[in-house]
């Protein structure tokens, strides 16, 4: 709270779907709106009305108020306002806007996470059409994304977004900041139905507990009832040697991811296409997310313009054992869904197998084979799980048994 | 002065006489029958002209006065050097110079590079524009600087105002990129290249002067002719009739939006679904973004099955081009290059032919080409609930593009219109056009990102794409979609007077622009 002068928001030529407000609290005079907006003629005068309203809200009737308006939509409106409105006055007060209710639905801890969309949660522009892309889940993040002196405004405008975007049943993430900033963060977000909150730079078990704390502590305050899951994120080489107990720490963790650029710098290394330098780290926490019977993830790939690169790095992600991958792009959700789920060569053998080990077990045998080759018990739980997951990924029928029995006659 | 209107076939108020000539309103789609004649311009004698066929005069300034410029006279030039072009401009410079008044310019569309000629608007020498106008050029318009109406017309629409003596033109100052002292010219060729010289054809047969202007002077004969000699008065060489990388862009470029490429592959999956894509298609689509992006689907798809499209018709893209030249297109018909791969295609491939719009747009004719196409992927700034579109003025009111071919476009078998559902905060979707640039019967499909739309007139397509996945929606569905995204946009305010008129293709007034309030 300083001075009598503050701003929030984006404006410029390359600013889409962002206002600036520009906000000085006067003595006397009114309120008085300087609007300049290049949807001035169609949404002026519903700006005007709406600027007024969340300014009254905060009690502020002497002030002049510049906004630059780049078609940003009311939710974005009301989040720059409320930021401008809080570096000035001392207020526990939120401007919320409204919560639909298709928005407030919860999700299951082991549904896919194949697919899961970064958002930078300092710009609105990114958010809007977000849930047209399918990913598994989408990330606000509040984090490496926003510069430093926007933290405070990201929260506030992802806090609207969360309630008033529709991301069309994507899991609802938040990555929040470390330490009491991140603390922060969850007292704004975690009331607005976020299903899963992203720990960066997570290094130790005591971390996530007090985190699962402070979420419990806040569903108990607010009553809530959806869950919300936890994945930790390992960016340095101490987290990579304290993975499984990350994993194990808590009952909410559903899924744990590893960074690589940061775990790359942390090492001190340059991180390359082949990935050898972070083998180890990739493998370790692979198994330590299987051990702990959680979701390995694997870091984002960054050439966003290479989709050949893209696909060989999904491949050998799944090749190790990797569940999900973040994507920084919309456009490469589609070719990360497609290396992780089974392809349909891969389904048609495991159906095979998992036939002829119920037909082996129905008739009494203890050895499963498929023409002449014999086939251990491993491979053919491996073949359940591949068949398990086409069928709820809706690539096999749930009768799927009859129609590959059919073809088979 | 008050203008007498009257209400058209489409419902708009509409005037009966423009710039103090009659005019007719919309009667419907194809219920204006036209009666007399084609325009003839004067008869010419070789006496007038020398024997040696060498045609070259020294200066435009010269050129102008020996085709007997004065007050009031109509000047047309084509616009296929784009934003590049130096010659359009030249010729009000001269005409301001000399202290002729009220011209009326006749291009076949304006780009940002002619904003200048608002100062010729302005001192008088320029009475109106009939033809396209955007930024500057469209505000200027729209806040009732110019002292005559703007009439805006699509590039069939013009052709047809040529040839039905509807606009006479009395001088056409035609750019050519390659032209011999004769008058013979041709698109290909010289610094200036532009590919195809379509839109400059009936102002060549139809101006009573031709003055043909290039900065590439060849030997007898310039061939192959799209402008032929014994239609062109003089030849004026000069430094450089444009500037090549405004000419064309080097590339066109597909859409990096997630967004916009995910309405393109909705088209795609839906032209796939209803069965339109077909082996033996016919398809246009232009060289925006979205269009490229759907163009790059369908020719994988055409692979992928083995199929080939019979013709496309061009505004021609490199993307064409690839069809062409990996064997899924048979033909590339032409009527202006858009990038620098289909100039040079248009140079060295026979089976990427120029097609000038003459032929594949006007309306007046014995058929046209646009209502043989399958695939027809247009634009539009606005859609209303009962399909119409307008594609001139946005929703703000601002006059902010021409009609290009779109009107033409509309005859086409499916019409699809693959648009955002809102532009920043601007829903695209609205209860009714701001301005009425084509009727909503011809207006088949409305593919936006969060839903498609059909118009409930094409029960063929809705039946073809029920059970197929796709998001089906109706149009007052995405249009309150957009507006809880939105909230509801208030409307523009305007004065009674009219600023221009919107042309349908068989020359009737479909509506009017009105000015801007202040």
């Amino acid at each position: 709270m300083n001075g009598n002068f503050a701003k929030s928001g984006n404006s410029g030529p390359k600013v889409r779907s962002d206002c600036e407000m520009s906000l000085e609290l006067r003595e006397e005079g009114g309120i008085i709106i300087e609007l300049k907006s290049k949807v001035g003629v169609l949404y002026g005068e519903s700006i005007r009305r709406q600027s007024i309203e969340i300014l009254n809200y905060y009690q502020i009737r002497d002030a002049f108020l510049a906004i630059d308006d780049s078609g940003a939509l009311p939710f974005v409106i009301s989040a720059r306002l409320e930021s401008a409105i809080k570096k000035l006055i001392s207020t526990k007060l939120d401007y919320l806007p409204e919560m639909p209710k298709e928005n407030k639905y919860s999700t299951l801890p082991d549904r896919f996470r194949f697919t899961r969309l970064y958002l930078p949660g300092n710009t609105p522009g990114l958010m809007i059409n977000a849930g047209l892309h399918s990913a598994d889940g989408i990330i606000l993040d509040l984090e490496d994304s926003v510069a430093p002196g926007r933290k405070d405004e990201a929260r506030i405008l992802v806090r609207n977004a969360l309630r008033q975007l529709d991301f069309n049943g994507a899991e609802r993430m938040v990555r929040i900041n470390q330490g009491d900033r991140g603390i922060k963060d969850l007292e704004a977000v975690i009331p607005q139905n976020v299903n899963l909150v992203l720990i960066p730079k997570c290094e130790d078990a005591g971390t996530v507990r007090n985190i699962e704390e402070k979420i419990s502590g806040i569903r108990a305050g607010a009553g809530l009832e959806n869950p919300v899951y936890l994945m930790p994120i390992i960016e340095t080489a101490l987290g990579v040697e304290m993975a499984f107990e990350i994993a194990r720490s808590a009952s909410s963790v559903v899924a744990m991811a590893v960074g690589l650029e940061d775990l790359t710098a942390d090492m001190g290394v340059a991180r390359t296409r082949e990935g050898g330098e972070t083998l180890y780290a990739r493998t370790r926490i692979v198994n330590a997310a299987k051990a702990a019977g959680i979701q390995p993830i694997d870091s984002v790939f960054s050439d966003v313009a290479d989709m050949e690169g893209l696909l060989q790095n999904v491949l050998s992600s799944r090749a190790l054992g990797f569940e999900g991958m973040g994507c920084i792009h919309p456009r490469q959700i589609p070719v990360i869904r497609k290396g992780f789920i089974p392809g349909a060569e891969e389904i048609e053998k495991a159906g095979k197998i998992v036939m002829a080990s119920d037909d082996a077990l129905s008739r009494g045998l203890g050895v499963v084979s498929l023409g002449s080759k014999m086939i251990d018990p491993p491979v053919v739980a491996r073949a359940r799980k591949i068949i398990s997951l086409a069928v709820k990924l809706g690539l096999l029928p749930g009768n799927w048994m009859d129609e590959m029995s059919a073809e088979g006659k | 002065m008050a203008i007498a209107t009257v209400i058209n076939a489409a419902g708009r108020a509409v005037p009966t006489e423009i710039n103090g000539k009659p005019a007719i309103p919309f009667m419907g789609v194809g219920k204006h029958r036209p009666y007399g004649n084609k325009y003839g311009p004067p008869i010419p004698s070789c006496s007038d002209y020398p024997d040696d066929g060498n045609k070259v005069v020294a200066t435009l300034e010269e050129a102008l006065l020996r085709c007997g410029i004065r007050d009031g006279m109509t000047i047309s030039t084509h616009h296929h050097l784009r934003d590049g072009d130096l010659v359009s401009n030249r010729v009000f410079e001269i005409a301001s110079a000399m202290g002729v008044k009220d011209l009326v310019w006749f291009p076949s569309a304006s780009f940002p590079c002619n904003d200048p000629v608002i100062k010729y608007l302005q001192d008088g020498t320029i009475n109106r524009i009939e033809g396209s106008m955007n930024g500057p050029l469209g505000r200027f318009v729209s806040e009732g600087n110019m002292k005559g109406t703007a009439v805006l017309r699509s590039h069939g629409g013009r052709v047809q105002a040529i040839q039905d003596g509807e606009v006479k033109i009395d001088i056409a100052v035609l750019a050519a990129p390659a032209a011999d002292p004769f008058g013979n010219a041709r698109g290909t060729g010289g610094s200036s290249a532009c590919g195809v010289l379509g839109y400059a054809k009936a102002d060549s047969m139809y101006a009573d002067k031709v003055i043909v202007v290039t900065d590439n002077l060849v030997d007898l004969p310039c061939f192959p002719m799209e402008i032929e000699g014994n239609y062109v008065d003089c030849i004026v060489v000069v430094d450089k009739i444009g500037i090549p990388e405004k000419i064309v862009s080097g590339t066109t470029q597909i859409t990096k939006s997630p967004d916009r490429l995910l309405i393109a592959e909705l088209t795609a999956a839906f032209l796939v679904k209803s069965g339109i894509l077909r082996d033996g298609v016919t398809m246009q689509a232009g060289a925006g973004g979205t269009s490229l992006a759907i163009a790059v689907f369908l020719h994988g798809i055409l692979k992928e099955k083995g199929w080939k499209s019979k013709f496309g018709f061009g505004g021609s893209t490199k993307y064409m081009v690839e069809m062409l030249e990996q064997g899924q297109m048979g033909y590339i018909l032409d009527a202006q290059a858009f990038d620098l791969d289909s100039v040079i295609s248009v140079g060295k491939n026979p089976n990427h032919v120029p097609y000038p719009v003459f032929n594949a747009y006007n309306y007046h004719s014995k058929g046209n080409l646009t209502s043989m196409m399958d695939i027809m992927i247009l634009g539009a700034t606005e859609v209303d609930l009962n399909f119409n579109g307008n594609v001139v003025t946005h929703s703000d009111g601002y006059l902010l593009h021409g009609i290009g071919g779109w009107q033409n476009c509309l005859h086409a078998r499916n019409v699809i219109l693959p648009l955002p559902l809102f532009r920043d905060r601007i829903p695209v979707i609205v209860d009714e056009v701001t301005t009425l640039c084509g009727p909503g019967e011809l207006i088949d499909v409305i593919i936006t990102e969060r839903g498609i739309a059909i118009n409930p007139l094409r029960q063929d397509l809705i039946d073809s794409v029920k059970d197929s996945g796709l998001p089906l929606m109706t149009i007052a569905m995405l249009k309150e979609e957009a507006e809880k995204i939105c909230g509801k946009p208030s409307k523009p305010e305007f004065d009674d007077e009219i600023v221009a008129a919107i042309k349908w293709v068989d020359g009737t007034v479909i509506d009017v622009v009105r000015k801007i309030k202040k």
